[in-house]
C-alpha cells in the first residue's frame, strides 16, 4: 500500500511524500574553520609564554593521526580489530630510516622515502592479511597483537640493521623541493598538515566509493555481504593494505619529524592501544572522530603530560611514584577505555547513519 | 653435563614453568568457554597477586629459609590470602567492566578488558612504590621486585648434575592436586554441571533455571583464585617479578589456552605444559631473545591452521 500525497497524476507516477526540510549541513564550514585555526596556530608562539607553546608539538600528533586514520579504515570501516597497528607504523619508520639515512647507501630523500615506506606498509598489511582473512573477530585481534610483538622483537634482535636503542639517525626532515631557507618546525608543520588533509579527503571519498561501501557491508553482516556478491576476502585485504599503508606513512612522517627512528622498544603494545583508544574515543568508523581522538590521546600524551612534568619540580617526580604525571598515563587510558565502552560505546563524534 | 642431562633438565624446568602457565591458562579458558571473552586483564591480575604476596611476606616478616627447611606457615598463609584476593578482584572486574557489556558486540568487551589490563598494570606500578622494606622502601617503584627465597635451595637428586629442587616439587605438589580438584568440581558437582550447561548454551541453561549471571561470577572467581595460586607459585619459584610481567604471562597463558582448544580444561593444562617446554628448549638451544617470537609464532600458526586447538576436534565438551 503506497501512501500518496495530493492527487495521483495521470501519468501514473506516484508523488513521494515530501521529506521534512533537511537540516542544513554545516560540516564543511566547521571543517574549514578548524583548518583555518590549525593553519594559524603557529602564530600563538608569539603570544604564549615560552614554556607553554604547543604548535611545535603538533607535527607528531599529525603523524599519529595517520595511524588513527589507518585503523579507522581497518577497524572502523571493515570491522576487523587490529591490536598490532603500531607494527605498521614501526615498519614505516624503519623502511623510511633505512632508505634515507646517511649510514646506508640508498639516501633517496624525504619524498621518495615516504612513498617507499607507505608501499612497504601496504605490502606488510597484505602479508598479515592473507592468512588471517577467515579468522573470527577476537582471534584476528590476537593474531594482529602477535604480529605486532613479533615485529617489535625482530627489530630489537636485528640490531645490525636497526641500530638497537641508538636508533637510525639523522633522518631528513620534511622539505618541499625548490623552497628552502625556512627553518624551525614550520616546514614540517605545514607539510604534514597538507598531507593529513589529503589523507582525510582520500579516506572520506574511499568510504563512499564502491570499496568503502563493501567494507561497511562486511562490517555489518559478512554473510549478507557475501551473498550480495561482495568478494569479502579481497575487500578485507584491500582494507588491510590501505590501513597499513596509512600507518606506515604516519610512521615515516613521525621519523622525519623526530629526525630519528627512536628505538624498537618504542613501538610496543601500549602504542597500539593508544591508537585503538584514539579511534574508540572519537567513535569507531567516524573520520572526524579519529581526528578528534588522535588530538585528545596523543595531545594528552605528548603535550599535557610533558608540560606537567616540566612544571613539577624534578626531585618530587623522582622520589614519589604518585607525583610523576607520566605514571598515571596507563591508569587514565584504561579508565577512559572502560568507561567509554560502558557509557558511550559509539564515541564522542559517532559515525553518521549511512543515508 | 651430557646431552641427555641437558634435555632432562630442560624438561624439568619446562614442566614447572608450564604448570604455572597452565594455572593462568585455566582462568582464560574457563571465562572464554562461557562468555567468549578474552579476559585480557587476567595476566595483570596474576601480577597484582605477586605484589600482594610480597606485601604479606613483608607484613608478617617471613624470612628466607635455611636450606632444606620448609616454611609451611608462610606458604599456607600466602595460599589462602592471595587466591582470596584475586578471586574477589576478578569478580569485581567482571561486575563493573564486563557484565554491563554482555549483550554488546564482542569487541566492545575486549576493548574494555584491555582497559582493565592497563588499569591493573598501573596499580602494580603504584603498589611497587609503597614505602615498605620488601619493595625497596618505595624508592624505585618500577624496578623488578625480589621475593625472598622461602624454600631455599635443595637438590633432591643429591649430587647429580640434574637439578630437581624443592621448588619444582612444590610447583607439582600445589598445581596438580588443584587441577584434579577442578576437574572433579566441573564434572561431578551441581555447580560444575551448571557451568558446563552455560558453556554449551546460555539461553537453554537459563530456561533450565540456571542463573547464568551467578555462574559467570563463579567462573570469574574460580579463575581468579587459580590465578592467585599461580601468583604465589610464581613468586616461590622465580623469586622475582615486575609490574610489567602481566602482559607476558597473559600472552603465554592465552597461547596455551588456544593451543589446547579454548574452552577446554585439560587442553589448557596440556597447552601450558607445551608452552613451558617450548620456552625452555628455545632458551637453551635457540636464544632467549627469540623465545617470545617463537611463542607468538606458535600462537599465530595454531590460530590460523587449527583454530579449535590441538585437542579441539576430539574433545567436544567444554566449560
Amino acid at each position: 500500500m503506497i501512501e500518496t500525497v495530493g492527487t495521483t497524476p495521470a501519468t501514473g507516477f506516484v508523488r513521494e511524500p515530501a521529506l521534512p526540510p533537511a537540516k542544513p549541513d554545516h560540516s564543511l564550514l566547521v571543517a574549514g574553520i578548524i583548518l583555518l585555526v590549525v593553519i594559524l596556530l603557529p602564530l600563538s608562539d608569539g603570544v604564549l609564554p615560552n614554556r607553554m607553546t604547543i604548535a611545535s608539538q603538533l607535527p607528531v600528533i599529525f603523524a599519529y593521526a595517520f595511524c588513527s586514520l589507518g585503523l579507522t579504515v581497518v577497524t572502523g570501516f571493515a570491522g576487523m580489530l587490529n591490536l598490532g597497528v603500531i607494527a605498521f607504523m614501526a615498519i614505516g619508520v624503519y623502511a623510511f630510516a633505512i632508505v634515507t639515512c646517511g649510514i646506508y647507501p640508498f639516501q633517496i630523500g624525504f619524498w621518495p622515502g615516504l612513498v617507499v615506506a607507505t608501499l612497504c606498509g601496504a605490502v606488510a598489511g597484505v602479508v598479515l592479511g592473507l592468512p588471517t582473512m577467515r579468522l573470527r573477530g577476537d582471534y584476528l585481534a590476537i593474531v594482529t597483537l602477535g604480529f605486532g610483538e613479533i615485529t617489535q622483537d625482530c627489530l630489537k634482535n636485528l640490531e645490525v640493521v636497526t641500530k638497537g636503542t641508538t636508533g637510525i639517525n639523522p633522518l631528513p626532515a620534511p622539505t618541499i623541493p625548490l623552497v628552502s631557507g625556512a627553518h624551525g618546525y614550520l616546514p614540517a608543520y605545514y607539510i604534514l598538515l597538507a598531507l593529513l588533509v589529503l589523507a582525510v579527503v582520500m579516506v572520506h571519498n574511499l568510504k563512499r566509493s564502491r570499496v568503502g561501501r563493501a567494507w561497511l557491508a562486511i562490517r555489518e553482516d559478512e554473510l549478507a555481504a557475501r551473498s550480495m556478491g561482495i568478494r569479502v576476502a579481497r575487500q578485507k585485504l584491500a582494507a588491510f593494505a590501505v590501513g597499513a599503508g596509512l600507518c606506515a606513512a604516519g610512521g615515516a612522517l613521525f621519523a622525519a619529524v623526530q629526525r630519528s627512528s627512536i628505538e624498537p622498544g618504542y613501538y610496543d603494545f601500549q602504542g597500539s592501544v593508544l591508537v585503538v583508544a584514539s579511534v574508540v574515543i572519537g567513535g569507531l568508523g567516524s573520520i572526524r572522530g579519529a581526528l578528534l581522538g588522535a588530538l585528545l590521546v596523543f595531545g594528552f600524551n605528548g603535550i599535557v603530560l610533558s608540560k606537567l612534568v616540566e612544571l613539577l619540580p624534578h626531585n618530587a617526580t623522582a622520589t614519589n611514584v604518585l607525583l610523576n604525571p607520566l605514571n598515571w598515563k596507563c591508569l587514565i587510558y584504561g579508565l577512559v577505555l572502560v568507561l567509554m565502552m560502558r557509557y558511550r560505546p559509539q564515541g564522542l563524534l559517532p559515525e553518521r547513519e549511512a543515508r | 653435563m651430557t646431552l641427555t642431562d641437558v634435555v632432562i633438565q630442560q624438561v624439568i624446568t619446562g614442566l614447572s614453568n608450564g604448570l604455572i602457565i597452565s594455572l593462568v591458562a585455566l582462568g582464560y579458558t574457563m571465562v572464554y568457554g562461557i562468555i567468549e571473552l578474552i579476559n585480557f586483564a587476567h595476566g595483570d591480575l596474576v601480577m597484582l597477586g605477586c605484589f600482594l604476596a610480597l606485601t604479606v611476606v613483608g607484613l608478617c616478616g617471613f624470612q628466607p629459609a635455611v636450606p632444606g627447611g620448609l616454611p609451611w606457615i608462610a606458604i599456607g598463609a600466602l595460599l589462602i590470602v592471595v587466591p582470596a584476593f584475586s578471586a574477589g578482584a576478578n569478580y569485581a572486574i567482571d561486575r563493573f567492566a564486563y557484565r554491563p557489556l554482555r549483550n554488546a558486540p564482542k569487541l566492545t568487551a575486549l576493548v574494555s578488558a584491555i582497559g582493565v589490563s592497563f588499569i591493573l598494570g598501573n596499580l602494580g606500578l603504584f603498589w611497587g612504590g609503597v614505602p615498605m622494606e620488601v619493595f625497596g622502601g618505595g624508592k624505585a617503584a618500577a624496578a623488578p621486585k625480589d621475593f625472598p627465597d622461602l624454600l631455599g635451595y635443595h637438590n633432591l637428586l643429591g649430587g647429580s648434575e640434574i637439578q630437581l629442587t624443592t621448588k619444582d616439587v612444590l610447583v607439582f605438589a600445589i598445581t596438580i592436586p588443584l587441577m584434579l580438584g577442578l576437574t572433579w568440581f566441573v564434572t561431578r558437582t551441581r555447580l560444575g554441571t551448571a557451568m558446563r550447561a552455560c558453556a554449551q548454551d546460555p539461553t537453554a541453561a537459563t530456561l533450565m533455571g540456571i542463573d547464568v549471571n551467578r555462574v559467570v561470577s563463579l567462573t570469574f572467581s574460580i579463575g581468579g583464585a587459580l590465578g592467585g595460586v599461580a601468583s604465589v607459585v610464581w613468586c616461590l619459584y622465580n623469586n622475582s617479578f615486575s609490574f610489567q610481567m602481566g602482559y607476558r604471562v597473559g600472552i603465554d597463558a592465552f597461547t596455551a589456552a588456544v593451543l589446547g582448544g579454548i574452552g577446554n580444561l585439560p587442553g589448557a593444562v596440556l597447552g601450558g605444559l607445551a608452552i613451558g617446554l617450548v620456552r625452555a628448549f628455545s632458551d637453551q638451544w635457540i636464544a632467549t631473545s627469540w623465545t617470545n617470537v617463537l611463542v607468538f609464532a606458535v600462537l599465530i600458526v595454531v590460530l590460523i591452521f587449527r583454530p579449535n586447538g590441538i585437542l579441539g576436534a576430539r574433545v567436544r565438551e567444554k566449560v
